[in-house]
């Protein structure tokens, strides 16, 4: 029950920021989506990092770990720390400097105006949307079995179906509430708040985290030594294959085409503010996923009064929560289940409000007509978007959930077949609106191909050819964008001159 | 100096992705696997060149934002 009221009265502090932040909003789409391009190094910092640290990054790199031992931190975290700061660097940076120049807002605009074709946004918005609903979709369900996992006991004739704790459809239910209200109420300015103030707290309560465990758990030579004892396979890279390792490589590409991150970057008040986040990141994402993982390996051979608190085939999804309530005193257990439902909601408000920024922006002023529609009206239809997308989302949450850290690498996946888009319209004069048009049917064709062909996420050992699915996704959607591209007519010169000015 | 900072990149991505082999039993400060902390360093190593990036491969041309929006949102 303690834990309950500690995470209650986090969610109304974060309900409140939301609302102070919306007395400053300045009553346009402008500073509703992007703050007025005003946030510095620092907030941009925080909201970058808060918002590609999701449930991903939490619960789904412990569980992992859990099953799949310490290589985990090599497949995504360090290989991370490389490979989002030079998106942010390569794309990141040239993406703010067109977008505020032209005065885009979302991702779409920029390609509508880069390839000469309205359509594209037609083809582009379906597929983001879906991208990012399977995104939202491990934040919901994280949060859900996070509060279920933390509360365990606690409701023994309640939620005697739950193992005592709040059903995770419950929880989900409410985490979404809150997030909805606070990016209503604050826009883009209160969500970089909300997300500066939650990545401080899930970084510094994920420290206290690991020591406390750590400590439950004999301290921390005691913890590796168990593991040593029972299962020293967790311990080293392990037996995954050196070209699906490789692959991995491929996934923190994603980060070049998230829209919710496209619109973090267009936040920045100058291209200088990227500087601090470009060189804190690697580090950032280590202070997080090392004692993750760390605690997901000593999960393995953790015993709790003589016995085994983890047998073999526990979800992996619960692994974290799970420890966090057994192995904490309630007040302190209440604080880290904060500490964590912050780091899966500083990722939800992004993503909501993208969303409803990218349908108001690429779907109904475009369709509408924007003389035809108020400042009031964007930002209202913005809402309703957002609704009806958390809604399906939350559907979605309710059928038998896949594991967090499978599911997210899918989701990465799709994104990362997308970025020879991107790559190509910055970088590459020659990149045509029909190659834009087969990059992107052919990395959502083979994306959904591959997805069905691994039986929806539910083999977590799906490869091709040895390697990630993603390596072929990017290999198809370079090599049609290429091809397609080549044997079409080139962009305008006016086009040309648009994109590419100083040459 | 540009083209030393990608090499150096291009360097950590090669370390990155070799496997020395170590054995489980080889711990760093009597917790840490030695694998572990290779590819913490690796995370430390990317900061340290990433800071090197931005100091001597940074694009010279800043612009404002608030400068260059301004106007563009209409009021409601």
């Amino acid at each position: 029950m303690t834990q309950l009221v500690i995470i209650g009265i986090y969610l109304l502090l974060l309900l409140a920021l939301g609302l102070f932040s919306s007395r400053l909003f300045r009553g346009t789409s402008q500073d509703y989506m992007l703050a007025s391009h005003s946030i510095g190094p620092f907030l941009l910092l925080m909201s970058l990092f808060g918002t590609t640290m999701t449930g991903f990054a939490l619960v789904g790199s412990t569980g992992e770990s859990f099953k799949e031992g310490i290589g985990v931190y090599g497949m995504l975290a360090s290989s991370s720390g490389i490979v989002h700061s030079l998106c942010f660097f390569l794309f990141g940076v040239n993406l703010w400097k067109i977008g505020v120049k032209n005065g885009y807002t979302t991702q779409i605009q920029f390609f509508r105006e880069r390839l000469e074709s309205n359509g594209i946004g037609l083809l582009l918005f379906p597929v983001l949307v879906t991208l990012v609903i399977t995104y939202l979709l491990i934040g919901v369900l994280a949060s859900g079995l996070t509060v279920n996992g933390v509360t365990r006991g606690s409701f023994p004739e309640l939620f005697a179906d739950y193992n005592g704790g709040v059903p995770p459809w419950l929880a989900s239910l409410v985490i979404c509430c809150v997030v909805l209200t606070y990016v209503f109420f604050g826009g883009m300015r209160g969500t970089t708040w909300a997300n500066t103030m939650q990545t401080l707290i899930f970084m510094v309560l994920g420290v206290v985290t690991f020591f406390v465990i750590s400590n439950k758990l004999g301290g921390l030579s005691a913890a590796t030594q168990a593991v040593l004892e029972h299962h020293p396979e967790k311990l080293t890279q392990g037996h995954l294959p050196k070209l699906k390792f490789l692959t991995y490589l491929l996934i923190p590409l994603s980060v070049g085409m998230f829209p919710h991150v496209f619109q973090h970057w267009l936040t920045a008040k100058s291209a200088n503010s990227f500087k601090l986040p470009i060189v804190a990141h690697p580090i950032f994402i280590m202070i997080v996923w090392l004692p993750c993982v760390l605690v997901g390996t000593w999960a393995t051979s953790a015993h709790l009064n003589g016995v085994l608190m983890f047998p073999p085939d526990f979800h992996a999804n619960a692994v974290l929560p799970v420890m966090v309530g057994k192995l904490s005193s309630p007040l302190l257990g209440g604080f880290l289940t904060a500490g964590i439902l912050a780091a899966i909601m500083s990722s939800l408000d992004s993503q909501f409000l993208c969303l409803g920024t990218m349908f108001t922006e690429d779907i109904a002023v475009p369709i509408i007509g924007k003389d035809r529609l108020s400042e009031k009206q964007i930002v209202m239809m913005a809402r309703g978007f957002i609704i009806a997308v958390v809604a399906v989302t939350y559907g979605l949450s309710l059928f038998d959930p896949r594991r967090v850290f499978t599911l997210g690498i899918w989701c990465f996946s799709g994104f990362t077949a997308l970025v020879p888009l991107v790559a190509g319209a910055l970088y590459w004069k020659r990149l045509t609106k029909a190659g834009g048009y087969a990059c992107v049917i052919v990395a959502i064709g083979s994306w959904l191909y591959f997805f069905q062909d691994s039986g929806f996420a539910s083999n977590p050992k799906y490869s091709v050819l040895g390697m990630l699915p993603v390596a072929a996704m990017l290999a198809c959607s370079t090599a049609a964008m290429l091809v397609v591209s080549l044997i079409t007519t080139p962009p305008s010169d006016k086009t040309l001159a648009k994109f590419f000015p100083e040459s | 100096m540009s083209k030393l900072v990608w090499c150096l990149l291009a360097g950590l991505v090669v370390l990155h992705q070799i496997d020395w082999g170590w054995n489980a039993e080889t711990l760093v400060a009597g917790f840490l696997p030695i694998t572990l902390f290779y590819h913490a360093c690796i995370s430390v190593a990317a900061g340290v060149t990433w800071f090197l990036a931005v100091q001597f491969a940074w694009p010279d041309d800043n612009i404002s934002g608030t400068e260059t929006a301004e106007g563009q949102g209409t009021s409601a």
